[in-house]
């Protein structure tokens, strides 16, 4: 599902963000990204969503390669992908069903379509009833799961989240992982990048944890083996 | 169509942004235009003037008449010539005393001699032209002598000139700057909007998708400045021409049209260069 081979990142005056990483992420599988600030947790994620480009190295998602990948194929890989920020990136002037909505609209998917699976992916999240609210009027843990119905409209092969529990309280952030966990369980990888060790000791995921750019820990006793099954 | 949809929302998300947006082009083209006015008025008083360009042929004493009625006929032929009149003496010496009326007791019969007045068609009344035709009148016979005005018309050339080359100049300054100003409007507008294009990318649209709403806003705005700026270009001239007691020029429809239609490009284009200098940053 996801390749990253000897993939370092710099940014011009920031230096690297991300030294000579390599790992890889099969499909259907739970990752967690975790480390301090600045590790390079999120510019794992942007690598995957083509949002950056590696400075050296090779990054693979879902067969497309950020060596030959062109612009305009970037749109395509997003939409086989879901991304779900902290700050939820919700348009604050539509309602949770057109925001939801709007992710269907750009791959030019029929109306009547629409309406069938934003009603779905609102059951699923939970937020049947919440659909002509507005972000405003959500708390924090019902615009997350707005955001992760958008993420999951277009039935992605991979979600991946930076974050996404970091501005909710205790309570949310259970609901929204248990939903992640749910959605997992349905097929779906999940690259999530998070703080949150709580999170971490509680399921048993796998976990890759960054520190200066470099990943220090990867707890998949079976890396090399997701690495051979990629490369097959 | 989500396009059109999402050019509305976002009118109706910042009505601010979008009037200022609408009125800096509008005030911008009403700059342009209320220039091209006056470049227009001057090239039209100008050529009112011009009309009066004449080339006036004196008649030798005792040239029969036939001959001069048969000159003035291949005179008319001439190509730079619109209109010739044959003056007799009885008009010659009518005309001087209807025109300098203190000095009428001064003018006697026969005191004034025949000419033939040549009038030029448009575009030949600059003083190369007029040269060449008093020349070839120079030439006939019967022509005593040939008047023109020739220091006259070569002032009025000038300042035919000047005003052309100064027009077309600060017309284009007008212009660039009016540009500058809506760009940098437009501009603003993109980056105002700058978080739902990265939701909108992150969510898989193409970068035609995100430009296109973008597009349609600039292309109306610029319709409605256009139509603004138009108004209030009609409304100034009214005002100045009534201030001066002048009868003003205004655009033809073409003119009106073409300048409706320049800002649905100025917006359209602003729009296009400000979001695609966006999406090729981000």
């Amino acid at each position: 599902m996801i390749r990253f081979t000897r993939v370092t990142k710099e940014y011009p005056r920031l230096g690297a963000a991300l030294s000579n990483a390599s790992f890889s992420v099969a499909k259907g599988e739970f990752v967690f990204l975790t480390g301090p600030s600045g590790a390079g947790k999120s510019t794992i994620l942007k690598l995957v969503y083509m949002e950056e480009r590696p400075t050296s190295g090779e990054v693979r998602v879902g067969g497309l390669s950020s060596v030959t990948i062109r612009r305009r194929e970037i749109p395509q890989l997003r939409r086989r992908l879901g991304i779900v920020f902290q700050d939820f990136r919700l348009l604050e002037d539509r309602t949770a069903e057109a925001n939801v909505a709007f992710a269907l609209e750009v791959t030019g998917t029929p109306r009547n379509a629409i309406a069938n699976k934003v009603s779905r992916v609102l059951t699923q999240v939970g937020l049947a009833s919440k659909a002509n609210s507005f972000p405003r009027e959500l708390s924090g843990g019902e615009q997350q799961r707005v955001a992760i119905a958008r993420a999951l409209v277009n039935d992605p092969l991979l979600l991946v989240a930076d974050e996404p529990t970091g501005n909710l309280d205790d309570r949310a952030t259970r609901g929204v992982f248990q939903l992640l966990r749910e959605i997992n369980a349905s097929g779906t990888a999940i690259v999530m990048a998070t703080h949150n060790l709580d999170l971490i000791r509680r399921s048993d995921y796998r976990t890759i944890e960054l520190n200066r750019g470099q990943i220090v820990f990867d707890s998949s006793e079976a890396a090399q083996a997701a690495l051979e099954r990629f490369a097959e | 169509m989500p396009a059109i949809r999402d050019a509305l929302f976002a009118t109706r998300r910042a009505p601010l942004l979008s009037v200022l947006s609408i009125t800096t082009i509008a005030f911008s083209l009403f700059a342009v235009g209320l220039f091209g006015l006056v470049v227009l008025n001057i090239r039209a008083a100008l050529e009112k003037v011009e009309e009066r360009v004449e080339i006036r042929a004196f008649i030798a004493e005792k040239t029969p008449v036939e001959q001069i009625a048969l000159a003035s006929g291949e005179v008319a032929k001439y190509p730079e010539v619109q209109r010739v009149d044959l003056v007799t003496q009885e008009q010659a010496l009518e005309r001087a005393r209807r025109e300098l009326g203190e000095f009428k007791d001064v003018f006697e019969a026969e005191f004034l001699p025949p000419s033939i007045d040549v009038h030029l068609k448009p575009g030949y009344r600059d003083p190369e032209s007029v040269h060449r035709v008093a020349d070839r009148l120079k030439a006939l016979t019967f022509v005593d002598d040939v008047r023109f005005g020739d220091e006259w018309i070569t002032q009025l050339y000038r300042l035919r000139n000047i005003a052309g080359i100064a027009g077309i100049a600060l017309g284009l300054a007008f212009a660039a700057v009016a540009v500058i100003i809506i760009g940098a409007t437009i501009r603003m507008a993109v980056l105002a909007r700058s978080r739902e294009i990265s939701i909108m990318q992150l969510v898989g649209a193409t970068d035609g998708y995100v430009r296109r709403p973008f597009l349609i806003e600039g292309f109306v705005k610029g319709v409605l400045g256009g139509g603004l700026a138009l108004c209030l270009t009609w409304i100034a001239i009214r005002i100045i021409g009534g201030y001066l007691s002048f009868q003003t020029v205004f655009f033809d429809q073409t003119v009106a049209v073409v300048g409706i239609a320049c800002g649905a490009l100025i917006g359209l284009l602003g729009s296009a260069f400000s979001v695609g200098r966006h999406l090729r940053r981000v």
